[in-house]
């Protein structure tokens, strides 16, 4: 849980965390959010089981549709795009979970605010960590959930190409309710009432895109949009989460 | 100075016990009109507006969907402008006022979307159609149970203030987005069986009940907030002196 629990090894990325907080002069901001992020990737690669659960989650929910629904490819091609984006929301949803949690727990949070440093490009830097972990997986898993659905192998770059995009909106716009949901107790029910409503713009743009993909068309205009989303999310939603996150801690 | 002198009315708003009272003065001066509107809007929709060519006497719940359907947009952007104001201006009243909104607000969704399922059964011949409007209002009402979610979740009210504010102005720049994102999703899944109307100019006989029954919805809403803001109020100030002054006890 905390970083005191942690083997000796770790130390060799925290060591460089004391210029966050005690620096003589301010850090640059971009060195500030670099050692944030490869503090989070060293974490997190110590604790690697914690690392599956969203992509068994993913797999799972992919498995649901054929036993549910019915084992013809042909059925299921038709369904794959709105699978593959219902479990790979969903699966990032249970992702949220340790985004902030943890470092909340142990105060990590409330030094990163008390830094000095921008706690905008610090919690940008835990997002984009938090996405190297669960998201990108994610889309590089979802050529394996599609085959299995029929999905033909000509449409998988396209599909990891959204996928790619629409994952890391997702977790930036989860960011938001992530940070706004810290300190509760039961949050899980609360925070999908929070980020699904808001997500849904990506699940449209995303689905249709993957539909196209795998129809064999131009998927160019859905993907447009969603990158449209995704500049918006990079731009508002770390200002957002940083806003959550101080109220937090107030 | 004069910069001064022109906050005044702002600052003043401010302060819990002439909210308070302002609010009690106000109260029947919208109450009394939006009675008035309401009752007369509906005598006009229902009984002397003429019964539309296509659709018969069915149309008439449109007296009860379109406001309601444009309060619930309306509210949340009141919402989403108190709690901005009070996340700014660290005005405790603000934050009183959205949270005041929000179940009225959602009230208001649930009528647009129960009278709007009404509707759609004699019209579409199915309680419900995944038409974008009808699918964005769905939308809006999770994004106004969110909120009450997120407010509920908070044993603090300062931090339910803070934290359901935030929520309150991240969901008014997503509400266009969404909106806008379903209008499209819709386009390319439009559903045959749906039976589409084209954009009939509205005779005045009918708009014009309309009209006043949107503005004395409008009227409504304001009274039922002032109503809800004092109450609010009373109770996050219930330990201030100045509550016995105003209740007489």
């Amino acid at each position: 849980m905390s970083i005191t629990g942690l083997p000796a090894g770790v130390g060799s990325s925290l060591d460089a965390a004391p210029s966050l907080a005690y620096g003589a002069g301010p850090a640059p901001v971009l060195a500030a959010a670099r050692l944030a992020l490869s503090r989070d990737l060293t974490l997190a690669f110590r604790k690697r089981g914690q690392l599956l659960q969203p992509l068994a989650f993913f797999a799972l929910i992919t498995l649901l549709f054929p036993l549910a629904v019915s084992p013809e490819l042909s059925r299921l091609r038709g369904i794959a795009p709105g699978v593959l984006w219902v479990a790979a929301m969903l699966a990032s949803l249970l992702a949220l979970e340790f985004l902030f949690r943890d470092d909340a727990h142990d105060g990590t949070l409330e030094q990163y605010a008390l830094s000095g440093q921008s706690l905008t490009w610090l919690l940008f830097a835990k997002t984009v960590a938090h996405w190297l972990l669960t998201g990108l997986p994610l889309a590089l898993m979802a050529p394996f959930a599609a085959m299995s659905l029929g999905v033909p192998a000509s449409a998988v770059p396209g599909i990891v190409l959204i996928m790619v995009v629409g994952t890391i909106a997702l977790s930036l716009i989860g960011a938001i309710g992530a940070a706004l949901t810290l300190g509760m107790k039961r949050s899980g029910a609360l925070l999908a009432l929070l980020t699904l409503p808001l997500s849904l713009p990506v699940l449209i743009y995303g689905a249709r895109a993957t539909e196209l993909a795998i129809a064999g068309n131009s998927y160019v205009a859905p993907l447009q949009l969603l990158a449209a989303l995704l500049v918006l999310a990079v731009t508002l939603a770390p200002l957002a989460a940083a806003s959550a996150v101080r109220i937090s801690l107030e | 100075m004069m910069a001064d002198m022109r906050w005044t009315w702002f600052h003043r708003l401010a302060s819990p016990p002439y909210l308070y009272g302002l609010a009690t003065r106000l109260t029947p001066w919208f109450a009394w009109p939006a009675a008035l509107l309401i009752l007369g809007g509906f005598y006009a929709g229902l009984a002397l507006a003429p019964p539309d060519y296509q659709q018969g006497e069915g149309f008439r719940i449109i007296y009860v969907h379109v406001p309601t359907a444009w309060m619930s947009l309306m509210v949340y952007v009141t919402m989403g402008v108190a709690a901005g104001v009070g996340l700014i201006w660290r005005m405790k009243v603000a934050h009183a006022v959205a949270a005041s909104c929000a179940p009225i607000g959602a009230s208001f969704t649930v009528a647009a979307l129960v009278t709007g399922s009404l509707w759609g059964k004699p019209m579409w011949g199915t309680w419900w159609v995944w038409d974008p409007r009808l699918t964005s209002e769905l939308i809006l009402l999770f994004l106004y149970l969110g909120f009450m979610g997120l407010r509920a979740g908070f044993d603090d009210t300062q931090r339910a203030d803070r934290a359901g504010a935030l929520l309150a102005i991240v969901g008014l720049v997503n509400v266009p987005i969404i909106h806008y994102s379903v209008i499209w999703w819709n386009s390319l899944h439009q559903a045959p069986s749906v039976l589409r109307f084209g954009k009939p100019t509205i005779p005045g006989a009918m708009l014009a009940p309309l009209l006043i029954l949107l503005l004395g919805f409008t009227l409504f809403f304001a009274a039922v907030l002032l109503v809800r803001v004092r109450a609010e109020i009373l109770q996050r100030e219930r330990a201030a002196r100045w509550i016995g002054e105003a209740l007489g006890t």
